[in-house]
């Protein structure tokens, strides 16, 4: 089955990272992506720009509204997500609360609506 | 399956029994192939109602279950092909090779009721609807019977199963063991639940309510199922001891005209001994896999309790000395309330009652019956018989069962004029 980790952490607490915390968080997500891929679960994944570069778009009655910023302003935020196939909710889960986010942010597991 | 007992004659009835017997392994069985509990339960109830109007005329088959699983499975798969019409005319070849009956099989339909339990107790189910999914999935309870079990509406426990089956089939909820790392705590659900259905059936004192009977023996039916697939884990040995030393105690609550008899009063010649030594044999099993937790020490106390029908009295230091280890384990009140009465035997009625009065604004003992009654009782022994007198009043008010009820009337009427 498919499922989407999404990974909600707090922007603020990110940017407030020391350097070396940073580079370690990164090599963490390197080798996360690594084994997620030798596993063969790893559909995609991404990293996404901060809420500062978000733009929200719906329309109206007819009219385009388009909003600087999120959707929704909450305490952490969407950072990035991966796609992954894996047998069960058990294995999604078991990959989520090994990806380095989930020390200090949540990982919300979905599963893909299957067409 | 209410409408499989009602039907009257010795195909209903077995029918009937072939369900009490199969219908969980079959639900097992076919959920744990398609990973569709509620596909699995209709197209059960599909395969009953075909018993119901073919054994009368065709006789009772020699094996109910491979008859009911083969029609089971012929209703399943009629089910998706008519799902399918609608886009595809390709048959879901996954499903029917799953379900494919096969001979051998038949003879023996594999277990798959522990993997069952795993998947309703899963942290993805809401915990308060996993012992009534354990309940309605591998004991066939409907809705309704669950809800006045567990005080909730029937439209709302209906709605809260129907969700948590989408669940288990849209999340991809797995029907397998949980891994070594994750097991201590998802056993820890499934017990939960176990003892829930327990205690539910328990709560039936005169065992005059045929199916809520049932679900104390079913509980205790499951708790060996998970004891035995599991014999070194120490809390579902635990959990299974406690179970049988209630059990083994259920007849003595009653004396021959119906009348409540509490625990101290009991006959120890009354107790299934044969049930007692079974859960000593399980407790002493337990504590050399170097574990304790909730269940065991629960089954403990049990033990100190019988130890009466040699010693000829209740250890109730080691009753304390276990209380005092479980609330230091889980916070409860309930086990602080039963402490207090502990105490109040070992070191008189007075020091109970100090024990007690420190739980007076615990919230949930407003409206809980055992606090007050244990209240009326120590005030009593301590000769404060107007507060006695009020305590025995909110207790009988809150009891439901009429020879409790009756029991604590009695006490309440022996009191001494103030």
């Amino acid at each position: 089955m498919k499922y989407m980790l999404m990974i909600y952490a707090s922007e603020a607490d990110e940017s407030a990272m020391k350097p070396a915390d940073i580079q370690g968080l990164m090599q963490a997500y390197t080798a996360y992506t690594e084994a997620l891929a030798k596993a063969g679960a790893l559909k995609e994944g991404e990293r996404l720009r901060p809420i500062s570069d978000a733009t929200t778009v719906r329309v109206r009655g007819g009219k385009t509204e388009v909003l600087n910023g999120p959707y929704a302003e909450t305490r952490e935020q969407l950072g990035g997500y991966y796609v992954i196939d894996v047998p069960d909710l058990d294995a999604a889960l078991s990959w989520a609360a090994r990806c380095p986010s989930s020390s200090y942010g949540t990982i919300e597991v979905r599963p893909v609506w299957a067409m | 399956m209410g409408d499989v007992g009602a039907s009257a004659g010795a195909a209903g009835h077995a029918a009937e029994a072939a369900a009490r017997r199969s219908y969980g392994k079959l639900v097992a069985f076919l959920a744990a192939r398609t990973r569709d509990v509620a596909a699995a339960e209709d197209a059960l109830s599909a395969a009953f109602e075909s018993a119901l109007r073919d054994w009368p005329a065709s006789g009772v088959p020699a094996s109910p279950e491979a008859w009911l699983l083969t029609a089971a499975r012929r209703s399943m798969i009629d089910a998706a092909r008519r799902r399918r019409t609608h886009d595809t005319a390709a048959p879901d070849l996954l499903l029917f090779t799953e379900l494919a009956s096969d001979e051998a099989e038949q003879r023996a339909i594999p277990d798959d009721r522990l993997l069952l339990m795993f998947a309703c107790a899963h942290p993805a189910i809401d915990r308060s609807v996993r012992a009534p999914l354990m309940l309605q999935t591998i004991l066939g309870f409907d809705a309704a019977s669950i809800a006045s079990a567990f005080l909730v509406a029937p439209a709302a426990m209906g709605q809260r199963l129907v969700r948590a089956k989408a669940k288990i089939k849209q999340a991809g909820i797995p029907f397998r063991l949980p891994d070594a790392d994750d097991l201590p705590e998802r056993l820890d659900s499934v017990l939960e639940a176990i003892y829930a259905s327990f205690t539910e059936g328990w709560s039936d004192g005169a065992g005059t309510d045929a199916r809520r009977r049932n679900l104390a023996e079913e509980g205790i039916w499951l708790g060996r199922l998970v004891a035995a697939l599991l014999p070194m884990e120490p809390e579902a040995l635990g959990l299974l001891a406690l179970m049988l030393h209630a059990q083994a105690r259920r007849a003595a609550r009653r004396d021959v005209n119906g009348d409540y008899v509490p625990l101290a009063e009991q006959d120890p010649q009354a107790w299934d001994h044969a049930l007692i030594d079974e859960a000593e044999a399980l407790l002493r099993h337990a504590s050399t896999l170097g574990s304790i937790g909730r269940y065991q020490l629960e089954a403990a106390v049990q033990s100190a309790h019988v130890i009466r029908r040699l010693t000829g009295r209740a250890d109730w230091a080691a009753i304390v000395q276990l209380y005092d280890a479980l609330a230091a384990l889980t916070g409860s009140p309930v086990v602080a309330l039963n402490r207090s009465i502990a105490i109040a035997e070992l070191r008189g009625a007075a020091a109970g009652l100090a024990a007690l009065d420190v739980l007076a604004d615990e919230p949930r003992f407003v409206d809980y019956q055992p606090y007050w009654a244990a209240r009326a009782g120590l005030l009593e022994r301590t000769g404060r018989v107007t507060a006695a007198d009020d305590a025995y009043r909110r207790a009988i008010g809150l009891e439901a069962d009429p020879a409790v009820r009756r029991f604590l009337q009695q006490r309440r009427e022996r009191l001494p004029a103030s």
